[in-house]
This record gives structure tokens, sequence and C-alpha cells, in this order.
């Protein structure tokens, strides 16, 4: 068989000023036509560099070092930029990540379209137009006519990203070049998405090469896979054969690493075949440190009441209050979360479930009802001292670990900072110490506290974002997406230190996610939300095993079939 | 599908917020200048001799309405101003309007000369350095702009000055010459003479604004074509043209219009400066002789006409920023 893509020992290199970086290192594969070949691996692996680099978009300085890309039986590697670019679209279609940015915001979804049609197809505009609403409408856009006028801010993410395909087959290509097409979606657009690509590629006869970090995907709909790790193709072959029986060892471990939504495990499994990945965290006698003392919990059973809580927020602006629209983002949403608790949140994105933790942690004000912290009621103004008491002994950990660390400050005062704005140690001297402490708990070398943010990996700095919440001596911690911005590999590890962190310190927890799986294996109990209300509370296994409501029922139904290769 | 009026998101809405937000300048900055009768010295003392004895004082006082309660005279002044009157200036006693209505078109001419040198110019070399970043052209536009920037105005018009009037020869030092009247306005811009006498002025004056003009566009260049969509359009296989003028300079103009609408006002504000060393007849170089004279009255409405001109160039850019950004306009369809 031909492929209609051959890649043939490609390697690409990055010149620094360390040196040269192998991005790839003589990686071969293969695209038949109607078939969807899986290229999975975590960041850094080089998955996206070899996606770049049969387009020739390679960032520079990079560069093909060496091999050769065959495309429909011609060398397309050597190939001019304008000769390429005459390939680009025309032939092989590409679809990036996240739909918010791929598209011009300041040009019709129509006009986009048809520059495409016209520039590939060299098609008049009228005809442009007419191929424009055939391309959205084999899309699934509905009333294609009446979208071509609009802008990429009117569509949803789900439909931006189905504009995004449209646009990629404007040229009519033989082969789609897919770069991680669902991450930034919910997990039922993920779905929609993901079957839009392949039967696309069964009716058109496309090759389909989907690059992703994420194995649910590729057992989704990849007919074979193949695996990076490092630069280097460590295995490929169908994608049952690799996914049930893998013969590497990185693609094992990879593979166990992805948590199960089946059954609970005491703790996640971590991938050991990376180099280090799994610092031991040594937490002795942690009753009698620093850490421990200072407890208002023991004397509450229950950490955080939340009665008939509701906020709004304006989404239409207006001189009087009847044209006014309001968004009701957490609807009349009560919960009980006990001490020592695990307390899941789970919903897509725009359920409310991350402004309702921002709302428990004081960042916003609420409308309407009651939060209560340990009996103690927090909205009260008459007593604002004790609030701010009680409002330390909450601490949050946030999704991007980039973004919620101060850049411009050393690990060290990052974690100090808490520790000297409470004044909650006697000294100088005693602040190092529990700062070295703490840097130690969370698994990190002593050495990084004298270091920057950006010289962390996105798994170290969740780790100090964890140490510098800790450094509040929090009984309630409130972590939103800890790891969903993180690999699997470095996810299991995050999710395991704040599993022991939990059980070593009695911590309260409310976890919120919209991954299932993970939020099976952590909490205790489960709370669903969709639209800003609360559908059902149960207990993590009950919820699972018998989801009562039927938006839960949906939720778990779009859990990636990972009974396919769970033996 | 009509947006009801009053919603936010119609344009009808956006521009009646706006000029509200417009009134409410005005009203403050009508309020200061009137401060400057009450505050900028006694203008009866630059109006009479030395020798005027304390009767005629009183009576020049009471002409002016000097004695009046503060308020009474507030009144009297935004009554006036409404109507347009500004009241006589001390030193020329010829009403203010009709002396800034006379010199108002060479200080308009010369300002729209410089806007459309700062506009044009920076625009093309700001996307030709952000294209092509690393060629030598753009190092050496790039290390010249600085000197436009660090540069005051004055020394640069008396560089240029220097070097085409006195030195080459080429064009006039000073003055405004070939001034023909159209239709109640007296323009330069008919006739060799008047292009010859305003070029000098125009490029001193815009020199600044262009420079900054060209960094922000190169900037902003540089930062749209990283972007995921100019990525994007260059994988859909568009040419070059296309996604340079076509969709990267419409992202980069967005801000663009913002400093460039507040930079005209600047414009305005800077020709003062360039008034002075090129002796332009128009109401900046009016303003600098009514401050040595303390001449309230023009000096109050010199000050009301700028902030109008600022107020108005801000309305129209927040216009364009609706009719080009339409994430802007949201609510359409």
């Amino acid at each position: 068989m031909t492929n209609l893509l051959e890649i043939n020992n490609l390697s690409v290199d990055f010149p620094s000023r360390r040196g040269q970086v192998s991005a790839v290192k003589k990686v071969s594969i293969g695209v038949a036509k109607g078939e969807v070949l899986g290229l999975v691996g975590e960041s850094g692996a080089g998955k996206s560099t070899v996606g770049n680099s049969v387009i020739n978009l390679l960032e520079p300085p990079g560069h093909i070092s060496g091999g050769e890309i065959i495309f429909d039986g011609m060398r397309i590697d050597q190939l001019s930029n304008e000769e390429m670019r005459k390939i680009r679209g025309a032939k092989i279609g590409t679809i990036f990540q996240d739909p918010q940015t791929s598209l011009n915001p300041l040009m019709t979804i129509g006009k986009q379209l048809s520059e495409t049609l016209i520039e590939t197809l060299r098609i008049s505009g009228a005809s442009a137009r007419e191929k424009s609403i055939e391309l959205l409408e084999s899309v699934g856009i509905p009333y294609p006519e009446t979208r071509l006028d609009a802008y990429p801010h009117q569509f949803s993410g789900g439909m931006r990203q189905r504009v995004v395909i449209a646009l990629a087959l404007a040229g009519d290509p033989d082969l789609i070049i897919a770069d991680e097409p669902t991450t930034a979606l919910d997990v039922s657009i993920q779905k929609q998405i993901l079957d839009l690509i392949k039967s696309l590629c069964k009716q058109r006869n496309l090759g389909v090469i989907i690059v992703t970090h994420d194995i649910g995907v590729i057992a989704e709909i990849a007919d074979r896979v193949a695996v990076m790790y490092n630069g280097q193709l460590v295995e490929q072959g169908k994608v049952t054969q690799v996914l049930q029986k893998p013969k590497h060892d990185y693609t094992k471990s990879l593979i166990s690493a992805v948590p199960s939504g089946d059954q609970k495990l005491n703790r996640f499994t971590v991938v050991d075949y990376i180099d280090g990945s799994e610092e031991k965290v040594s937490m002795k006698n942690v009753g009698d440190h620093w850490l421990s003392k200072n407890k208002t919990s023991k004397t509450h059973d229950i950490a955080v009441l939340v009665k008939n809580l509701s906020i709004e927020f304006s989404i239409k602006k207006a001189l009087f209050r009847k044209n006014r629209i309001f968004l009701k983002a957490v609807d009349d949403v009560s919960i009980e979360i006990m001490t020592g608790e695990s307390f899941g949140l789970v919903g897509e994105s725009g359920s409310g479930k991350s402004t309702l933790a921002r709302l428990i942690a004081g960042l916003y004000k609420p409308k309407s009802g009651d939060i209560q912290i340990f009996g103690h009621n927090v909205l009260q103004k008459s007593e604002k001292t004790k609030t701010s008491l009680i409002r330390r002994k909450m601490q949050m950990i946030f999704q991007d670990p980039y973004s919620s660390l101060n850049s411009r400050m050393t690990v060290e005062d990052i974690v100090s900072e808490p520790i000297r704005f409470h004044r909650s140690t006697g000294n100088a001297i005693e602040t190092a110490t529990v700062v070295r402490d703490l840097i130690s708990f969370v698994g990190m070398p002593s050495t990084s506290l004298k270091k920057y943010p950006h010289e962390f990996s996105g798994g170290q700095r969740q780790r100090i974002s964890i140490a510098r919440a800790l450094a509040s001596r929090p009984e309630i911690l409130i972590c939103d997406e800890p790891t969903s911005a993180l690999d699997v590999s470095v996810q299991a590890n995050i999710l395991n230190l704040l599993k022991d962190l939990q059980e070593e310190l009695n911590l309260t927890m409310l976890f919120i996610s919209h991954d299932l799986p993970v939020i099976r294996q952590m909490c205790d109990r489960v709370a669903v939300m969709q639209n800003g209300r609360i559908c059902e509370i149960a207990e993590t296994d009950k919820l699972f095993d018998h989801p009562k409501h039927e938006y839960s029922k949906h939720l778990l139904g779009l859990m990636p079939r990972m009974d396919l290769f769970r033996l | 599908m009509m947006a009801p009026l009053l919603l936010e998101g119609s344009m009808f809405y956006f521009i009646l917020n706006r000029l509200a937000q417009a009134l409410l300048v005005m009203a403050v900055v009508s309020a200061i200048s009137f401060s400057l009768f009450n505050f900028v010295g006694d203008p009866v003392n630059n109006m009479v001799g030395q020798d005027a004895t304390r009767e005629q004082r009183i009576e020049i006082r009471q002409q002016l309405g000097l004695d009046d309660p503060i308020l009474v005279q507030y009144q009297r002044f935004m009554l006036n101003v409404a109507q347009g009157d500004f009241g006589l200036s001390y030193r020329i006693k010829q009403p203010v309007s009709q002396l800034i209505l006379e010199r108002l078109p060479a200080t308009l001419e010369l300002v729209f000369a410089s806007a459309v040198i700062a506009v044009l110019i920076g625009i093309v070399l700001g996307v030709y350095t952000g294209i092509r970043r690393y060629s030598w052209v753009s190092k050496i536009i790039m290390s010249v702009s600085l000197i436009g920037v660090s540069l005051p105005t004055f020394i640069i018009g008396i560089g240029l000055i220097y070097l085409f009037a006195v030195h080459l020869r080429w064009l006039p030092s000073s003055g405004r010459a070939g001034v023909i009247e159209l239709g109640g306005w007296k323009t330069s811009l008919l006739t060799i003479d008047g292009w010859r006498s305003i070029i000098l002025p125009a490029v001193t004056l815009s020199l600044f604004q262009l420079t900054m003009i060209l960094r922000l566009v190169r900037a902003e260049m540089l930062e749209v074509m990283r972007s995921d969509y100019i990525k994007f359009a260059r994988a859909r296989g568009l040419a070059n043209r296309a996604i340079h003028f076509g969709h990267a300079l419409r992202n980069t103009l967005v801000p663009v219009i913002t400093i460039i609408g507040l930079n005209i006002g600047g414009l305005i504000a800077y020709s003062v400066i360039t008034e002075t060393v090129f002796q332009w007849p128009g109401t900046g170089l009016m303003f600098i002789q009514a401050v040595d004279f303390v001449d309230v009255p023009i000096m109050a409405a010199y000050l009301i006409f700028v902030a109008l001109l600022f107020v108005v160039i801000n309305l129209i850019v927040d216009i364009l920023y609706f009719v080009v950004d339409p994430r802007i306009r949201r609510g359409g369809s």
C-alpha cells in the first residue's frame, strides 16, 4: 500500500544559545487515504513539530535537518516557500487547537471562507459564496446562508471549531493535520467534533493526522497510533494493539497513568518511565509541625455550608432595568462540605462551578444566600476581623500555574509572603525554616528556593502554588482545575501530592474539575452542576455507578471509552 | 433584525453615551477656563495705563462686570459661550470668536497636513519594519525614528530652518505665503508658495507623531503576526499580500486608531511651539501672544476650543472603533 503521506527519518533541530536542540529525532510515520493516524505524546515530545514540518510552518529558527517528507509521491520538504504555499490549503489542510484564536476576529466567516476558496480553487466570488454555504452545511452548521455574515465571536467554541474545519476543507485537500483539535473544548463538544472529523475522513477519503496528548481522543477516533516521547517515535501500530498490548515501557506507563473512571484506586498510577518524575514526599511528624498548629476545624463537623447562594452577571447593560439581561451564574445553590472531606464539583464550562468556588473563597459577592465557614457567617459585615481570620483558613489553587505565580519573585519570596503577611511565625529564622519545610513537603529540592518561576516546568510550578497555599496554614483547600493544564504523568503526581497532604493535614478540599475520572479518584462526594444549578449530589461511587439525574447520566456517557484499553 | 434603540450594542445608544460624556468634559473645561478670569491677575491693570485714576478703574470693572457675584459672572459667561461669544480681547479690543475664526484656517491646515504626513508615512514604515523585521532598511528606520521621539520640536524646527531655508535656500523660513480667500476660508494649499511655506512647519509638527505611530504600528504588527489566526491563514495557503494587508493590518489598526485620535489632538496642542518657531499665523501663535499680555478672554476661549477639538476627535475615534471592530457592536444579529 502506498501511503498518502510518508515521513522518513525526519529530524528537526532548533539552534539555541546552548547549542542544537533536537525536537524531532529520526521519526518515520505514514498515513493512507481514509485513515486516521493519532500522534500522541506529552508536551515537549515533538508531536506538533512533526505536524508543522509537514506544512513547512516551523517556528524559526527551527528547521528540518534530516530525512524526507513525501506527499502524494512528491518530495515536499525541499520545496520553496511559494511552491509550498500552493500545497497548503489546497492539498493539506490544517486545524489548530484553539478555535477562539485561529479565526480573524475582524472578518466575517463568509469572507474568510471565500478568500480561501478563491485562493486555493481559483473560482469566482459568486461561486465561492455558494461553495461556502455547502462547506458550512457539511460541517454541521445550521442555516449556513444566514451565518456567512457573522463574525467569529458570534459563534460558540464548538461552532467556531466547525468553522475552522470548514476552512481547512475549503481547498479540497487530501490530508488534514489536526493539532489538538478538541483540547480547548468541553467533553460533549469534543465528542461531536471528533465524530465530525471521523465522518469527513470516511466520506471524502481523507488522510488525517490527529496530534494530541489525550489518549482518550486516540481511543475515540484513531485507526493507527504513533507514540512519541522526547522527540523519538517509541511505538506505532493499530490502535487496539497499541492501547491493549503496548510494547514499549513508555506507552505502558502513559496508558496506565490515565485516570480510570471505572473503579476507585488508592493512588494515581505514576508514569515511572519518565526519569525522576516522582520525588518522594516525606512528611514525618507533620502533626507536631508548624503547619498543624492553630487549628479551628476540630470543633466543627461542617467546614463549609452554602445556603441558597445566587449570583448574577449582567451580560447586556441598558438604560432601563427591564431591558437588561442577566446571567444567573450560580442559581440557588446549597451545599455542605464536611470537615476533612474531599468534595468534588463537576460540570461543563459555563456551568458555574468556578464561580461557586470563587464565591466561597470570597472573590465575588453573592446577590443572595449565605456562606458559613466553620459555623461562622462570612457574609456578615459586622464581624469583619473575625471573617478575615476565617478566610485565612481557606486557600485556593488555580488552574494555570504559569500566570498564577509572580514571575518577578523568587520561590522563597512567593512562599514566605503569606507567612510574613499574617505574621504567623515568631521571627525571620523560623520563617526560613518553615518555607524550607513547605518546599520539601511538596517534593521540591531546597535549591529551588532562590530560583524564579520561569525556571520550572508546569508541574513544578503547580507544586510551588500548593506550597504557597499551605503557607497560610489553610484548613480548606479550593482546587480549581489544578491539573487540567498539565500532562497526564505530571497530573498523577500532583493529584497524589494533594491526596497525601489532605490525609496528613486533615484538610477539607473542594475539588473542581471537568474531568470525571479525576473526580472519581479524588473525591468522597460529588456535586454535578449545570447552568448554575446543582443537579445531583451523591457519594462518588454511587454517582458513577448509578447516576440519578438525566444530566449526570449524559455527562458520564461522554467519558472517553477507556474500556477499549483496560483489560 | 432591528436592535432596540436604547440597548447597549446599538450605535445610537453608544453615541448617546459618548455625547453625554463629552458634555460633561466640556462643562468641566469651561468651568476651569472661567476660573482663569478670577485667578490670573487683574485684567484691569493691563488695560489701563499707569496713570489711570481710581474712578476710571472702577468704571472699567463695572463695564466688564467684574464686580458681580461669581455665580452671576459664571452664568453670563456660560450663556455667552453657548452662543459662541467669548467677549472682547483685552488687548486688541476685538471679539475673540472673530479673532479665532480668522486664524483657525492656518492652524487647521497645518494640523491637517502634518496629520496626513504622520499617519501615511507612520503606517507605511511601521508595516514595513513589522514585516521585514530583520532587514537592514528596517534597522536604519528604527534608529532614525529614535531621533524623532527624543528631539524636542523646536530643535527640529530650528534645524530644518537652518538646513532648508538658510543653508540650501529651498524653502521659506517662516510665515504663511500664497493665501487665497475661498468662500470665507483663507487657504494656502492652492498655491505653490503656500505649499512651500507649509512644508517645513508641517514636517516639524508631524515628526514626533510620525515616529510614535511608526513604532506603535510596528509593535502591533509583530504581535499580530505571531497570532494563531495568521498562522492559520498561512496554513490555508493564502498569499503573503492577503495575510499582511487583509488580516494583519486591520487587526493592527484597532489600537492604532485610538492613539492616532489622541495624537491629532496632540498635534493641535504642539502646534503652539511649531507656530512660534515658524511664525505661523495660527491660533497657537495667538495663544502664546495672549499669554504674554494676560489676555484672559483669548486664553479661556482657546482652552475651550482645544477641549472641544479633543472631544470631537475622540468621538469620531470611538465611532471608527465601533465600525472597525465587530466585537464592540454586540447584540447586532
